[in-house]
């Protein structure tokens, strides 16, 4: 028995005879049968993604008739789905080219907003002093238990027909109309984003190191220098972790979109009609299997290139507490 | 082709002008944040030399610009966001909830009578219970046995993507892969969902798995837990690597065997991360609504809370009885939250 402890990583992997105990141990817990295991969960994971996937190429007829797996035995592949549900002539077709770029308009100002918004206040909730500040971050901190469908009814009214008092307007309706809609929606994602974002973001900025700070104070610098020049670098990977998080959010979402969005083709995004043909051509399989794999695709791209910020975003609000 | 770009343009217009507002609040309140201390800074010097030119002496309030002030331009946006759009909101729902369908008459606790009394109801609250007791339960067991199999595994990354990808699916999107797996043909026919296809393989008759309660149930949550436990996997996996070495050395001189190891060691030393995965699996569940609207918007006894408050409050304009389903989502979450506040303060004193 070796009592030296060489490095931790590879020991189990390397060699078949593990020098350390702690080797061994791993060892022991990653039998064969524990791999097999493991494989198989992985495949049955994949499996519906993936039949989704090779069907949206198959030919209409193929697909209402025969399972996907006969694929293998027939291949046949056809872009004609694609064509149909993205620029499709009928209404039922799918149209969906126009709801894509419904999703992109959603997204992007819905991501750019409350990141913002959420690193000034996670900054000034650390290291600016001043009265209440405790009280501020833990209003915030508590608000993440209210959950959204809490607020949609009077949010939706407070758009529709504005806020009055006592027979004073303080508000008057904002009545948007059709792509005018998404301002709503901004509004509304922006808003339900802001306490987890605070929070993350919070956890992030009080880490920095109090020394920097405070001699970057003596040096003179300001508080909107020091969240500029020193702040903002110094978290970019813990703003890109969240970025992502909100953007998948926002993409895949479906409630928020369809309150304040509206159902038509100038503001609704992909999930909403995606929802929509589920529901009522739910035996349209050709259109439905091109149409979700549209859907999640772009979330599929950002998610597998930028997995590690988007693991660091997750882990920084459950493993650190 | 039924796509113009024409059409598409006054979207991209709105999504410059959000853009631009973009720009113009964010960049202005940056702005305002750096001029307004220098314009008090400036003030104050000039004072200081008027004083001193004149030889008297000036009591000058405060030499940094107020803290206080600065501290409120940063916060001003989110404060007033989460005002508008969380507080007064929840508030009025909270209201609504005692008021009838226009919101205009008081009604007492009639909103809540009926949610109990109610046959569907009740059914959809205790659906509720099952999604809420099941999915956190088996999805966290799924990702910790998994997180367990593959650490340090030569396929481990890749492996967990597999499992983690769901995470990056809408609920939507999700809702169709998993309709598509239960899809049904009659038993003459060829059957295309994957589940059909298995059972008749072992010499069963195809079933219509989405219309039989409590069955389709089930079948729902199977796809929550599908789509959660690569996060629990991927949360656990990173406690599991944090646990000290020299822990599951200790323990593996005092002779203990994986089974052991696993309960005694592992279990206890990622207790805290455990209970955050099991708390954030629950409150995704509880507000879970897109799963069940795609896949049988409700109907055979599917319902739950959150789906259904849509459909009172949005679809059968029962803002009352809607808002009163709110807040039972509401009031079941405070618990769940409580409890995890109370065991991070125990950890934190520990």
């Amino acid at each position: 028995m070796t009592t030296t402890t060489p490095p931790l990583a590879g020991t189990a992997t390397t060699s078949d005879q593990p020098k350390t105990t702690v080797g061994r141990v791993r060892k022991r817990l990653n039998t064969r049968a524990a791999t097999i295991v493991s494989i198989v969960i992985a495949v049955v994971w994949t499996i519906p993604t993936f039949g989704l996937f090779v069907s949206s190429f198959r030919p209409e007829d193929q697909i209402k008739t025969t399972g996907w797996w006969t694929f293998f035995t027939d291949p046949q592949v056809t872009l004609d789905n694609y064509q149909d549900v993205l620029f499709g002539q009928s209404a039922s077709s799918g149209q969906l080219a126009s709801y894509f770029i419904n999703s992109l308009v959603i997204t992007i100002p819905s991501v750019l907003f409350p990141l913002a918004f959420a690193t000034l206040a996670a900054y000034a909730l650390a290291w600016i002093n001043f009265r209440g500040r405790d009280w501020v971050y833990i209003g915030i901190f508590a608000l993440q238990i209210v959950p959204l469908q809490m607020a949609l009814v009077p949010l939706l009214r407070f758009f529709s027909t504005g806020v009055t008092v006592g027979g004073v307007t303080l508000m008057p309706a904002w009545q948007l109309e059709d792509e005018q809609r998404f301002i709503q929606v901004w509004f509304a994602h922006t808003c339900f984003a802001l306490p987890l974002a605070i929070f993350l973001l919070h956890n992030f900025i009080s880490q920095l190191p109090t020394e920097l700070m405070e001699a970057a104070r003596v040096d003179g610098a300001t508080h909107p220098k020091i969240f500029r020049t020193i702040v903002l670098p110094l978290i970019t990977p813990a703003i890109a972790a969240f970025g992502i998080f909100q953007f998948l959010w926002v993409w895949n979402d479906l409630l928020v979109a369809l309150i304040f969005a509206g159902g038509g083709n100038e503001t609704a995004p992909l999930t909403v009609r995606l929802a929509e043909l589920a529901g009522t051509r739910g035996n349209d399989w050709q259109r439905l299997t091109s149409g979700a794999f549209i859907s999640i695709l772009v979330p599929l791209i950002v998610f597998l290139s930028l997995q590690r910020y988007f693991v660091r975003g997750l882990l920084a609000g459950s493993v650190k507490g | 082709m039924n796509f113009e770009f024409a059409d598409e343009a006054p979207k991209l217009m709105i999504l410059l002008y959000g853009l631009v507002a973009f720009v113009v609040v964010v960049g202005g309140l940056l702005f305002l944040l750096d001029a307004v201390p220098t314009w008090f800074a400036r003030r104050r010097d000039a004072r200081l030399i008027a004083a001193s030119a004149s030889g008297g002496t000036v009591t000058i309030g405060r030499l940094k610009p107020r803290e206080g002030v600065l501290g409120l331009f940063f916060l001003l946006p989110t404060v007033l966001l989460l005002l508008i759009g969380l507080v007064v909101p929840a508030v009025r729902t909270l209201v609504l909830s005692f008021m009838d369908s226009d919101g205009t008459n008081w009604v007492g606790l009639a909103n809540y009578d009926w949610m109990f009394s109610q046959d569907e109801i009740v059914k959809v609250l205790t659906n509720t219970l099952l999604w809420v007791i099941l999915v956190p339960l088996i999805a966290t067991s799924i990702g910790l046995i998994y997180a367990v199999m593959v650490d340090k595994a030569r396929f481990e990354s890749i492996a967990k993507s597999l499992i983690f990808m769901p995470m990056a699916i809408s609920f939507v999107g999700a809702g169709i892969i998993w309709k598509f797996v239960y899809a049904y043909r009659s038993e003459e026919q060829d059957q295309i969902g994957l589940l059909n296809q298995i059972v008749v393989f072992f010499g069963g008759e195809p079933r219509q798995w989405l219309l039989n309660a409590p069955l389709n149930t089930l079948l729902l949550i199977v796809v929550m837990v599908w789509i959660q436990a690569g996060f629990a996997m991927v949360v656990l996996s990173a406690a599991i690597k944090a646990i000290p070495a020299d822990i599951v050395e200790a323990a593996r001189l005092d002779g203990v065997n994986a089974w052991q190891m696993f309960w005694r060691v592992t279990l206890p030393s990622i207790r805290p991360a455990l209970i955050v995965v099991v708390v954030t699996i629950s409150i995704a569940t509880l507000k879970v609504f897109d799963i069940v609207r795609t896949m049988t918007n409700g109907n055979y006894e599917t319902g739950v809370v959150a789906n259904e408050m849509y459909n009172q409050a949005f679809r059968a304009g029962e803002t009352g009885q809607g808002s009163a389903l709110a807040v039972i989502l509401f009031v079941l979450v405070v618990p769940i939250v409580i409890y995890q506040i109370r065991n991070l303060r125990k950890q934190r004193e520990v």
